[in-house]
């Protein structure tokens, strides 16, 4: 396959009656047809209601007017974001069958933006997992290497940009969701501050930390997907009501003049050819005109055991309305507790199950101050410890995930392992703040390693802005080549 | 030998804000719709719903704690979690720890005053029904849940555990009850559940004594039923200790049919809630102008209300036992207006008080909305002798049918034109003449006899005859 054509170009020509949303489509439509068996990055291609909404693209432009800055792109959805009449799974046997009645408000700032929802993407079940692996439809395969994993929990999102399905993806991050797949995919993924994209729609896993963001192959392309996601909503009360950063006009700012922090707590634990490319893209940094330090923030050391305290406790909540009685799956039972009970057993997957007893456990009278209102604490010292750092950096620069993508099947059982996948990943959520992984060359086994930049609060115009100078001296990456069939 | 057992007693009273739509989505807050017609994906708790905050209920919530006299203070919310069938997310959103409403009071009418812990917001759940004979969940072959009652706001008013009889209990939420409908908080209905109560009862021997092991007792849907159950309940718990056992912390129902409690569960079964901070909302901080904004909307309080009717009527010379219930009633029903405006257009105060509590309260819905000015002439024409009691009662009814009216148009049309002096004096002596021992006894002072020739007259007149007009001239024959 050739390398994939900008969002931004094809929108373009789209636009200007250059290029069709028919052909557009079509051809991302062949390239699933192709790869889709090897590499199932969809719970859900949604090739006739995609097609219907290209020819109405393509006839807005026909009659002069501008379908909008996405016209014709096909974005591909992490199925946790609500669809219209259109299942929403969030990977579980759960909501098998379910279809929201209503748009996330995501989806319908895309179609107002004149983007085409080619597919419902994979993911870990309710976004609980690091490897697609804990997803109820099976796992999404690594586009760059079929025996491995696409991270996670976006997997399909990540996997879907990647293979060349479609040119934009939209994901969720909660620990890392975005970024560690993104990094382990080869792709540009970026997590916004917290309250600047409306979660309304998104099928909550924890809500004081779940954000959506963009998937792209490139850092202007996911500048053009948050600007049109982003901004106040008024049916999402966490959604901020003040000027949501505006980053695509600032890409060519570059990084003359400001301070880059190499993040010394994330270069601890990351494999060496992981370490060696975030110091490659600090000296690119530098050589642009970046003043370099190493900085270190301790408080970050706590972020994995804070993060699975505070997740597991809000999702437990979250997912109490799985209960068989007004949508989705039912088991029946002999009374209404034994059918809960029957339903959610049935209904759930095991990392899911460890997450909800984890969290019930942490919220309990008489262990909530320990463990919940502890870890509350040390979220608390974690914002406190980023603040130091912003006070003397402007970006931070780290690893996106510890190592390149693993072996399907490696850490599946052993669930600490997994976690810690999401060493680097996971203190930006609990602070709130943004943070983009940007593909930088591949590792020692050819497979793709993402560098992480992360600002404070709704500072994605300064993370865009250094992540496009990042890019540009970003080694290149293999092509996937995807072979077709089972991987060997 | 006998103990002053004492009980204390605390109540929680729930109250349905009368908001146009419901706390935390657009759904019209309607009660007595077709089941489900009034539901949306965040009151479903579809997921990906978003709980967004309704300003109106907020602003109730600050009236109700204005008219409490409490401290209105920056707020949270908590999730409550528990699986039920009729709580759509299986959590029910709550103000936890950090209430908006503190410290206030209610004065009875009597004076005493109950403290208020707290007065917090929270969301009401939908409504479960159960098939077969019993409607409990127990041998049920199905259950259908309602979700119109979802996300209804409600606010709860815990007071302090300050009464220490039913009749105190019976007294606090008839008055809480006349404040929330006052304060345009609620309609007050508890038949329809826009308020219900729980009762948190315990006994102890003396006032000396530290309180005892409390029980709540829920299913109270009305006064009466309040101050039944809190009775029973103290006489269990009584003699429970009488006979040597302990009283065990527990949740109790009470049964109106058979006119006790039963434990419904104890405090070990209790279930754990796992509060904690509502992360889909962010802190209610009311700036001092909006909380004073509230204030400033809120009309008379119904102490202030019956202070105002009894400085009428203490300008009359004061007031009765039976007036002092009238000005209840009055106050109750919202009337008072209406006695006031009569007042000041010159008509007795004892007139304006009866008519308004003894008739027009008995279609207090017509008479809200009766047009004041049709009242008082009304009461003027009564007062001034053109109509008689049963014809100014007459009047009145057609009055309130009709929202208003030229109540001397009406007195014309039913025939009720006042008699003449003559024409009274004509009957009267007729009256006197047919009956001649009852008028000499009369005479020699057995004054009950007047009211035999009252009644002649009325009978002769088909009550168009003004009692007191009747009365003057039998005293005017008598000499």
């Amino acid at each position: 396959m050739t390398t994939p054509r900008p969002a931004q170009e094809i929108a373009a020509m789209i636009r200007a009656g250059e290029d069709s949303a028919v052909d557009v489509l079509e051809h991302h439509l062949a390239v699933i047809e192709a790869g889709e068996e090897s590499i199932h990055a969809f719970n859900l291609v949604m090739g006739e209601s995609a097609r219907h909404r290209a020819r109405a693209i393509d006839a807005q432009v026909a009659a002069g007017e501008d379908p909008g800055p996405l016209a014709g792109i096909p974005v591909a959805l992490k199925d946790n974001l609500c669809t219209r009449g259109v299942p929403t799974t969030c990977s579980s046997r759960i909501l098998e069958g379910w279809r929201p009645p209503y748009d996330a408000t995501v989806v319908t700032r895309l179609a107002d933006a004149g983007a085409v929802i080619i597919g419902k993407t994979n993911m870990d079940e309710f976004a609980m997992g690091s490897s697609t692996e804990t997803s109820a439809f099976g796992t999404t395969c690594n586009p760059h290497d079929l025996t491995r994993v696409p991270g996670g929990s976006s997997g399909g999102s990540a996997a879907a940009v990647a293979a060349g399905f479609a040119p934009l993806a939209l994901g969720s991050d909660t620990g890392g969701s975005i970024r560690q797949p993104a990094a382990l995919c080869g792709v540009v993924g970026m997590k916004p501050t917290y309250g600047t994209v409306s979660r309304y729609g998104l099928v909550a896993f924890a809500s004081s930390l779940d954000q959506i963001g963009p998937f792209a192959t490139s850092v202007a392309d996911a500048a053009l997907l948050f600007d049109v996601i982003g901004g106040h909503d008024p049916l999402d009360s966490t959604s901020l009501n003040r000027p949501t950063p505006r980053v695509l006009s600032v890409l060519d700012e570059g990084v003359d003049g400001m301070t880059v922090g190499v993040l010394t707590e994330f270069l601890d634990g990351a494999d060496p050819d992981v370490v060696a490319r975030v110091n490659q893209a600090a000296e690119a940094l530098a050589a642009a005109g970046a003043r370099i330090e190493e900085i270190s923030v301790p408080e970050v050391a706590l972020g994995l055991s804070a993060y699975y305290l505070i997740a597991p406790g809000e999702a437990s909540s979250n997912l109490a309305r799985y209960d068989g009685v007004r949508y989705g799956v039912r088991v029946d039972a002999e009374d209404t507790v034994a059918m809960n009970t029957a339903t959610r057993t049935a209904g759930f997957g095991a990392e899911v199950k460890r997450r909800i007893m984890l969290g019930t456990y942490v919220l309990s009278a008489g262990y909530m101050d320990a463990y919940y209102n502890q870890a509350l604490r040390v979220r608390t010292k974690i914002i406190e410890g980023f603040a130091t750092a912003y006070a003397r950096c402007d970006v931070l620069l780290g690893p996106t995930a510890p190592t390149t993508a693993f072996a399907i099947g490696a850490k599946v059982d052993d669930p600490l392992t997994m976690y810690l996948s999401d060493v680097c990943t996971i203190p930006t959520n609990l602070a709130g703040h943004p943070a983009i992984s940007i593909p930088f060359g591949p590792g020692d086994d050819g497979l793709p390693i993402g560098v992480q930049l992360l600002g404070p609060a709704l500072s994605e115009g300064t993370l865009f802005q250094v992540a496009a100078v990042v890019e540009a001296a970003a080694p290149a990456l293999r092509v996937p080549r995807i072979t077709t069939g089972a991987p060997s | 030998m006998t103990t002053d057992w004492q009980m204390v007693i605390g109540l929680e009273v729930h109250c349905e804000l009368k908001t146009a739509t419901k706390l935390f989505c657009g759904c019209p807050n309607v009660f007595g719709d077709e089941p489900n017609t009034n539901v949306c994906p965040n009151c479903l708790g579809l997921p990906g719903s978003l709980p967004v905050l309704n300003q109106q209920a907020v602003e109730l919530a600050m009236a109700i704690g204005t008219a409490l006299h409490c401290e209105i203070r920056p707020s949270t919310f908590h999730r409550k979690n528990y699986f039920y069938p009729d709580q759509a997310k299986d959590y029910q959103i709550s103000q936890y720890d950090e209430p908006i409403n503190v410290n206030g009071h209610l004065d009875l009418p009597d004076g005493f005053r109950v403290g208020i812990e707290r007065a917090h917001m929270e969301e009401d759940t939908g409504k479960t029904s159960h098939s077969g004979a019993s409607g409990r969940i127990h041998g049920a072959d199905y259950s259908l849940v309602d979700y119109n009652r979802s996300g209804v706001p409600l606010v709860e008013i815990v007071s302090d555990p300050d009464m220490r009889t039913a009749d105190q209990a019976r007294a606090y939420v008839t008055e809480l009850r006349a404040i929330l409908v006052a304060s345009g908080a609620s309609d007050g209905k508890m038949e329809e559940g826009s308020m219900r109560v729980d009762a948190n009862v315990s006994v102890r021997r003396s006032v000396d004594d530290p309180f005892g092991t409390r029980c709540e007792i829920k299913n109270l849907n009305s006064v009466r039923s309040l101050g039944r159950a809190i009775e029973y309940e103290a006489g269990r718990q009584i003699a429970l200790i009488e006979s040597g056992e302990r009283v065990i912390q527990q949740t109790r129902h009470w049964d109106e049919g058979a006119g006790r409690t039963e434990a419904l569960r104890s405090k070990e079964d209790a279930y754990d809630y796992r509060y904690f901070l509502e992360p889909d909302l962010v802190p209610l901080v009311p700036d001092a102008e909006w909380i004073r904004a509230v204030g400033d909307t809120l009309g008379m309080m119904p102490a202030a209300r019956r202070a105002r009717l009894a400085a009428l009527l203490d300008d009359a010379g004061g007031m009765t036992d039976a007036q002092r219930d009238q000005v209840a009633t009055v106050v109750d029903l919202g009337l008072d207006d209406l006695v006031v405006v009569a007042v000041a257009a010159g008509v007795g105060s004892g007139l304006a008080l009866a008519r308004t509590a003894n008739e027009a309260a008995t279609d207090a819905d017509a008479a809200r909305v009766l047009d004041p000015k049709s009242y008082v002439e009304l009461l003027t024409l009564e007062a001034q002798g053109s109509l008689s009691a049963t014809q100014a009662k007459s009047v009145l009814a057609d009055l309130l049918a009709a929202g208003g009216g030229d109540p001397a148009a009406i007195a014309r049309d039913k025939g009720f034109e006042a008699m003449s002096e003559d024409s009274l004096a004509d009957t009267v002596a007729q009256a006197v003449a047919d009956n001649p021992d009852e008028w000499s006894r009369f005479c020699e002072g057995d004054d009950k006899l007047a009211g035999f020739f009252t009644g002649l007259v009325m009978k002769a007149t088909k009550g168009q005859a003004n009692g007191k007009a009747v009365a003057a001239e039998l005293r005017r024959l008598r000499g």
